[in-house]
Parts: C-alpha cells; sequence; structure tokens
C-alpha cells in the first residue's frame, strides 16, 4: 500500500460530485424519502411489529456500497487503464496495484462512511434502533463491502472501456439492488424467494444484517455465502483482470 | 604498457544494451532481432516509420514487456526481473498515456516525487518546465504541450540516469516543438542520457548524437545523423535551370551521379562533391549558363527514404 497514492485517490474521489451524491447521500436521501412516508412509520404485523422504515435501514446500508462497488469503482478503474494511467504508473518504482488498493479503499471507505449515515439519520430521524449486535453487523458490513468490491474488480477485469464497465455495473446494478430488498425486504419475501436470495452476496448481506440489526448473531450460514463468493470473486478478478 | 582501453572497448560505458530483441504478436514478429548499445550521455534516436517496433523495443527497455527472445540490460540490470532497480534510474514518458483527469499538475508532480527514494524537487523542475503558473491546473485541462512537460517532469523527478523520450513532439505545434527540442538539449547537458523515439527526421537530425533507424523489426542502420546522410547513395543534391538543353550521355557519364531528374526545364542531379566539380566543369565546357544553381546537402529525410526503400526493395 503506498500512502501517497491512497491520498491522491482520496482527493481526486472528493472531485467527484456525481460518486459523492450517489455513494454517500443517496442511500440516506431515499431512507428519508421513505420515512416521510406516514404509513411506513406504523409497525406492521407482516414483519414481525417492524416498520417499514426499520427495515429499510440495511437495505440503505446496502445500498451505498452496492453502488460504490458495483457501478462506480470498476468505471474509475476501467478508465485508468483504458487512458494508460495504470501503465504510466508501471514505469515508477511503485506498482500499478498500488493504485487498485488505494481504489479499493476509498471506495469501501465511502461506502462504511455512507452506511454510517444511514444509521445515524435512521437513528435520530426516525428513531430506527442502532444494531443491537453491533460486532455482528460490523462484520457482516465489512464482508459485504469486500463483496462488493470484489464484484467490481471483476466487472473491470471483464471491461476494456470505461463506457462498458458503466454497462455492466448498471445491469449488474438491478440484480443486486432487487436481492438487498430495495423493492421488497428480504423479510417480506415469500420464502423460496427469499431461500435463493439468501445465497446471492447481497440477499446474504441483506439477511446477516437484519439479524444483527435485531440483536442476533448474523448466521454463519449468511457470513459464510458472502465469504465464498468473495474468495470466487476475487480469484476471477486476478485470473481475468489486466495491466493494460 | 598496456593502453587503457578505448571507449568502443568499454562495455561499462553502455548504460543500455539491447542484444537480438525478438517480440512477437499474434504471430507477426513486431521486433525481429533488434541489437544497440545507448552510452551514457548521448542522446540516442530510434527513428522508423510507423509500426516499425520502435515503441515494442522501447517498452522492452522500460520493462513494460517482456522479450519473446534476446537480451536487455539497463545499467547492467534485467528490466523485467529487476524492475523497481530499472525503475529507479530509469524514467519514462510514453507516448499514448494520461493522468487522472482531476489530478492538478501540483499534485501530480508530489506524487510521483513520493514514488522515488531521492526524488528531484518538484518547484525548480516546473519552473525549468514552465509549468509554475499552471500548479493548480487539473490534467485535462492542460495543452497539448503542457501534458507533454508535465510528463518530461514526471520522467526526471526520480532524478534518472536516463530518460526515454517516445514520441514526445508528436501533436505539438512547431513552436511548442522547437521549446521541447531546446529542453531535451538541456536535459542532456544536465548529465542524463536520453532514449528518443521518434518519426521526425528534423527532430532526429537536431537532436541526436546517433540513430538506429529502425523497418520493419529490424535495425536498418545505426550511424551519427552525419554518417546515415554520407552514406546513402545521393548525399549532395545539385539543382539548375540550363540556358539550353544538356546531352542526356553528358549528364549520366557524371562521376558518382546517384540520380537524375528533369522537371520543368530544371535538372536536378544528386551524388557527391564530385558530381558537383565535374557539372561545373561540363557546364563550362559546353557554354550553358546555370540559372538558379543550388547546392544543397542531403537530409536525413532522403537518407531514411533511401535506407527504407532499400529494405523494401
Amino acid at each position: 500500500m503506498n500512502t501517497a497514492v491512497l491520498k491522491a485517490e482520496a482527493r481526486l474521489f472528493r472531485r467527484e460530485p456525481g460518486s459523492l451524491f450517489w455513494i454517500l447521500l443517496f442511500p440516506t436521501l431515499l431512507l428519508v424519502i421513505l420515512g416521510s412516508i406516514p404509513s411506513f412509520r406504523d409497525p406492521e404485523a407482516d414483519l414481525g411489529g417492524l416498520r417499514t422504515i426499520d427495515i429499510y435501514v440495511p437495505v440503505a446500508v446496502l445500498l451505498g456500497l452496492i453502488l460504490g462497488g458495483v457501478q462506480a469503482m470498476p468505471q474509475t478503474l476501467t478508465g485508468y487503464r483504458e487512458h494508460g494511467i495504470l501503465r504510466r504508473m508501471a514505469t515508477t518504482p511503485v506498482r500499478p496495484s498500488a493504485l487498485l488498493s488505494a481504489q479499493m479503499l476509498v471506495y469501501g471507505g465511502a461506502a462504511l462512511a455512507s452506511a454510517l449515515l444511514a444509521l445515524v439519520v435512521g437513528r435520530l430521524v426516525f428513531d430506527v434502533r442502532l444494531p443491537e449486535q453491533p460486532f455482528g453487523y460490523l462484520l457482516a458490513l465489512v464482508l459485504a463491502v469486500l463483496a462488493a468490491l470484489a464484484l467490481g474488480a471483476v466487472v473491470s477485469a471483464l471491461s476494456r472501456t470505461s463506457k462498458f464497465a458503466g454497462a455492466l455495473g448498471s445491469a449488474l446494478l438491478f440484480p443486486a439492488m432487487f436481492c438487498a430488498g430495495l423493492w421488497l425486504p428480504v423479510q417480506a419475501m415469500p420464502d423460496v424467494l427469499a431461500r435463493i436470495v439468501g445465497y446471492t452476496p447481497f440477499g446474504a448481506g441483506a439477511e446477516a444484517l437484519n439479524r444483527a440489526a435485531a440483536g442476533d448473531w448474523p448466521g454463519w450460514t449468511h457470513l459464510f455465502v458472502l465469504v465464498v463468493w468473495t474468495v470466487l470473486l476475487t480469484a476471477a478478478a486476478s485470473r481475468w483482470f489486466r495491466w493494460e | 604498457m598496456c593502453g587503457r582501453p578505448s571507449r568502443r572497448d568499454a562495455v561499462a560505458m553502455s548504460v543500455i544494451e539491447v542484444t537480438d530483441l525478438r517480440k512477437v504478436y499474434a504471430g507477426r514478429p513486431a521486433v525481429d532481432g533488434v541489437s544497440f548499445a545507448v552510452e551514457e550521455g548521448e542522446i540516442f534516436g530510434i527513428l522508423g516509420p510507423n509500426g516499425a517496433g520502435k515503441t515494442t523495443t522501447v517498452e522492452c527497455v522500460e520493462g513494460l514487456r517482456a522479450p519473446d527472445a534476446g537480451r536487455v540490460r539497463v545499467t547492467g540490470l534485467d528490466p523485467i526481473a529487476d524492475h523497481r532497480k530499472v525503475a529507479r534510474v530509469l524514467g519514462a514518458q510514453l507516448q499514448q498515456s494520461e493522468l487522472q483527469a482531476k489530478l492538478t499538475v501540483r499534485e501530480a508532480l508530489e506524487l510521483y516525487a513520493a514514488f522515488h527514494e531521492r526524488p528531484a524537487d518538484w518547484r525548480p523542475l516546473a519552473e525549468r518546465l514552465g509549468l509554475t503558473a499552471k500548479l493548480t491546473t487539473r490534467f485535462a485541462k492542460l495543452s497539448g504541450g503542457q501534458k507533454q512537460r508535465l510528463f518530461i517532469a514526471l520522467a526526471l523527478i526520480g532524478n534518472p540516469r536516463i530518460v526515454v523520450l517516445d514520441e514526445l513532439t508528436t501533436g505539438l505545434d512547431p513552436r511548442a516543438r522547437r521549446d521541447t527540442w531546446e529542453l531535451i538539449e538541456d536535459i542532456r547537458a544536465n548529465g542524463v542520457t536520453v532514449l528518443l523515439v521518434t518519426h521526425f527526421m528534423e527532430e532526429a537530425q537536431r537532436l541526436c548524437d546517433r540513430i538506429a533507424v529502425i523497418d520493419k523489426g529490424r535495425v536498418a542502420a545505426l550511424d551519427t545523423p552525419a554518417g546515415l546522410i554520407h552514406r546513402s547513395a545521393g548525399a549532395t543534391v545539385i539543382s539548375f535551370t540550363p540556358s539550353a538543353p544538356l546531352d542526356d550521355r553528358d549528364l549520366n557519364a557524371l562521376p558518382a551521379l546517384a540520380s537524375v531528374e528533369h522537371k520543368d526545364g530544371r535538372v536536378t542531379l544528386s551524388g557527391t562533391d564530385e558530381t558537383v566539380n565535374a557539372v561545373l566543369t561540363l557546364l563550362a565546357r559546353t557554354h550553358i549558363t546555370a540559372h538558379q544553381l543550388r547546392v544543397t546537402d542531403a537530409t536525413l529525410d532522403d537518407a531514411f527514404l533511401d535506407l527504407t526503400d532499400k529494405e523494401r526493395a
């Protein structure tokens, strides 16, 4: 890891208003919009006495890392390769892999910041309880971030141009958001669907976060699913990634 | 008593050695047996038409590509196996590369300085390259010439012993190109060896101490610019408009003649100094006046066409 590269990439990230909005603000904004619908603030028997807003906090948390890892990061990384920025760096004593790890730290950090913002706004504005199993929640969150970054790395590995990376990222964005429960929270899905979704990285992430939010351990199965996805996707990315 | 080894024998003088380099893309050799050695402190040119294998050759020197066969050494080191060590002594400007669009000039200089253990101070470097007024400008907003100057600065920021400049002045206006040439001379004056890839004859002729002409993946010739011009047939060009027609037999009998051309009543001959003297004698003998008589040295352009044509024939 090269701190100069990390500093530069963090600074460049702050100069992208689009990324700042979609990754850091949009998930929380969505939460605020949903929370301003009065019926979403009433407890529902279907949801085990939880309010709709309660179960949308983990969705907002996952949304930030999906947008950062799957949509934004692959475009930046692919652009760096497309425009010879990685090659340029390959002629210095620092390897271009430093740029890759800096990107992952920046987008991973942004996803965590976005998650924190959603949790804080949920707590302060809508009185959503903070996760009752904080360690389990953090573990599930970090694993979900790693899976999202690994998926983003695969997108980048498969894309020649940043335009293609954007298109591929968008194509993955919708199933990923569906699995995270954006349209229908995982708790409200029919059993069979919920089980299938539970084997996808973001479905497993949603289940793990929900459990930890309610005070239970996130569930080894869900954590295991996240780890397996991360390992497989990382292997695929390092197999297919090209430096030029 | 033993004499001191001559300059030519001293292998240690070579900072870059390329021996029988071969690189194949999709079954087609891009570089096919290239050899040359660059000595410390010289400006060494690699000249050739587009697609001749120039960039592939220097990419092997920079350690960006692994050769399929042959040997490359930079200050005695293998650019692939000892990449990090080579990157410390060799600064590179690449033919096609960019920086992050929103990175400012100052940030780029600081970032690349941080890559090296003992970097040059970027402030005087920016000053020397005329970038001081642009320090807060983002890369994407720089002009072509400013981008190239920044790339030169980044190539120099690690205090390298060698810089590789690949098609540095392509796309620059004539003014910016001339400014860049002065910069390159300035770099060499500071003791840095320069490996210059170009397809501009004028640039190679003005800057280079020695030139390797590469054509179709091979070294067609390796010499000083003057040497290359001299070795091509027709190093001297004589042209004039005769007051009366000249006998072709007389012209063809001229010594050391390389070519004869008639166009719009004007005669253009190429050959050597001997040819010039013989033409003057011929004109005096036949009482023909030569209007607008011009004697010029052939340029590297002519030598280059001659060398690469020979390959084609």
